[in-house]
């Protein structure tokens, strides 16, 4: 252990790839250490002193060695066990997956992003929380994590001349709402109550949000899919398994 | 032609090229009966062993010897992920209905989605009435409560009683060792103490 570095950090838990017979390699969003993957030893088994706590969507406290390629975890301890609250919601659990998924897509190893680490984990906080449909937090989460890197969407202002809107069409590579002289071929022609939920969804107005009707919440969603998807350049994976229809009712009920 | 040995035997999971080199000459040193024992096993699992049309359980016939056997209660189902979990159950004596495996459990961010799953399966085996009772025994980590949320959802409106694995402490630890997540599970599970 001479000349190895240790270090401790909050840490998201984005995923975790088996390995071996009871490890697995975890890839965990620091706080201060950016995205970073280590292995952690004997997890898989019942017995592990700190397997539960490193599961996906848990927040932890968690101390790491330095390694080549792969840190080692050799301490965790729960900050916020959101993982554990949302797997007993299927809704939620499938919206948190597209979260983490698109957390470790925007993120480098060993970048610091604080930004998005307080977004993710703010985003977990609700989820686990139950107060809001999940598919809108998601959304949410989607189009304020896209923003926070670098690609903030508009949804009033024309995206390519600033004229101000409200406009009727979306182009996903102009930046989102286009006037009609901006207006590429092969550009999107949401309703208006769609532009507005996106931008409630931009800003956390959740009073405007919550009171969209279920036409406007798919159309948003597939554009919001959209765009993040044409910035990642490839498709998120746990975009096509999100569950929409569950808990909407439910919570606008407040049953949730 | 060893080194050929040495490349199969490395391609096993959990055998790296150290252990695959001691394999490869181990069998090379052992007696031939042995290892023409071993070739002739190997042969029989491959051509032989298959999956239960009714429950998909590893066996050697159209159907496993769990799903044949008239003695196991038919009116109880227990959902695992894999094979390897029906003898986990198995080994503890205390369930005598019968399974039926998944194949995997629900992971959005693999691209694994309920489709993917034996779950239609399941549910054709429910069409009868017969069944009383499902065992949710999905693995205790999140990818396994998310399946089993996503089950008991579907199930809630057939009228079945659908359990889950209790979660808990181990039996021969200490408390103190025990993790958060675990203990508040252990907590939710407590049971009435007879007196």
């Amino acid at each position: 252990m001479v000349g190895m570095s240790l270090y401790r950090d909050a840490a998201i838990v984005l995923r975790t790839h088996k390995l071996g017979e009871a490890d697995r390699i975890v890839t965990l969003l620091g706080r201060s250490k950016g995205k970073v993957r280590a292995v952690a030893k004997g997890v898989r088994r019942t017995r592990s002193r700190f397997g539960a706590r490193l599961e996906p969507g848990m927040v932890v406290d968690v101390q790491c060695y330095e390694g080549r390629s792969l840190d080692t975890v050799t301490q965790a301890e729960s900050l916020a066990p959101y993982g554990d609250q949302i797997a007993r919601d299927y809704a939620a659990w499938t919206a948190a997956s597209a979260m983490l998924e698109t957390a470790d897509r925007l993120t480098e190893e060993r970048e610091p992003i604080t930004a998005q680490f307080t977004l993710l984990a703010g985003g977990l906080s609700a989820l686990a929380a139950g107060q809001h449909d999940s598919s809108l937090l998601l959304d949410s989460y989607l189009v304020r994590a896209v923003s926070v890197a670098g690609w903030a969407p508009t949804f009033d202002a024309c995206a390519g001349c600033g004229a101000p809107g409200p406009h009727r069409a979306f182009n996903l590579a102009s930046g989102g709402a286009v006037c009609s002289s901006c207006r590429p071929p092969g550009s999107a022609a949401p309703r208006p109550e769609t532009f507005t939920l996106l931008g409630a969804l931009l800003v956390g107005d959740w009073s405007t949000a919550s009171t969209s009707d279920d036409r406007t919440r798919q159309e948003a969603s597939g554009l919001v899919s959209a765009y993040v998807q044409w910035h990642l350049e490839r498709g998120v994976r746990s975009l096509r398994l999100v569950d929409r229809t569950a808990d909407t009712a439910a919570v606008r009920e407040g049953t949730r | 032609m060893v080194q050929d040995l040495i490349d199969e035997l490395g391609r096993l999971p959990g055998i790296g090229p150290k252990s695959a080199q001691r394999i490869a000459f181990h069998l090379l040193q052992a007696d031939p009966a042995d290892v023409q024992r071993l070739t002739e096993v190997l042969t029989v699992v491959r051509e032989k062993v298959r999956f239960c049309e009714t429950c998909f359980n590893v066996a050697e016939a159209e159907q496993c010897r769990i799903c044949l056997d008239p003695r196991r209660e038919a009116t109880q189902i227990c959902v695992v992920e894999d094979p390897k979990d029906v003898i986990a159950l198995e080994r503890t004596r205390e369930f005598r209905g019968r399974y039926h495996v998944l194949g995997g459990a629900i992971s959005p961010i693999d691209g694994v989605g309920p489709d993917d799953l034996r779950i239609t399966e399941l549910m054709r085996r429910l069409a009868d009435g017969a069944v009383e009772e499902i065992i949710l025994a999905t693995n205790p980590n999140l990818t396994g409560e998310a399946t089993a949320a996503y089950l008991a959802r579907l199930l809630s409106t057939m009228g079945l009683r659908v359990t889950r694995l209790a979660s808990g402490l181990p039996v021969g630890g200490d408390l103190e060792y025990a993790d958060e997540v675990t203990l508040g599970r252990a907590f939710e599970g407590r049971r009435l103490l007879d007196a």
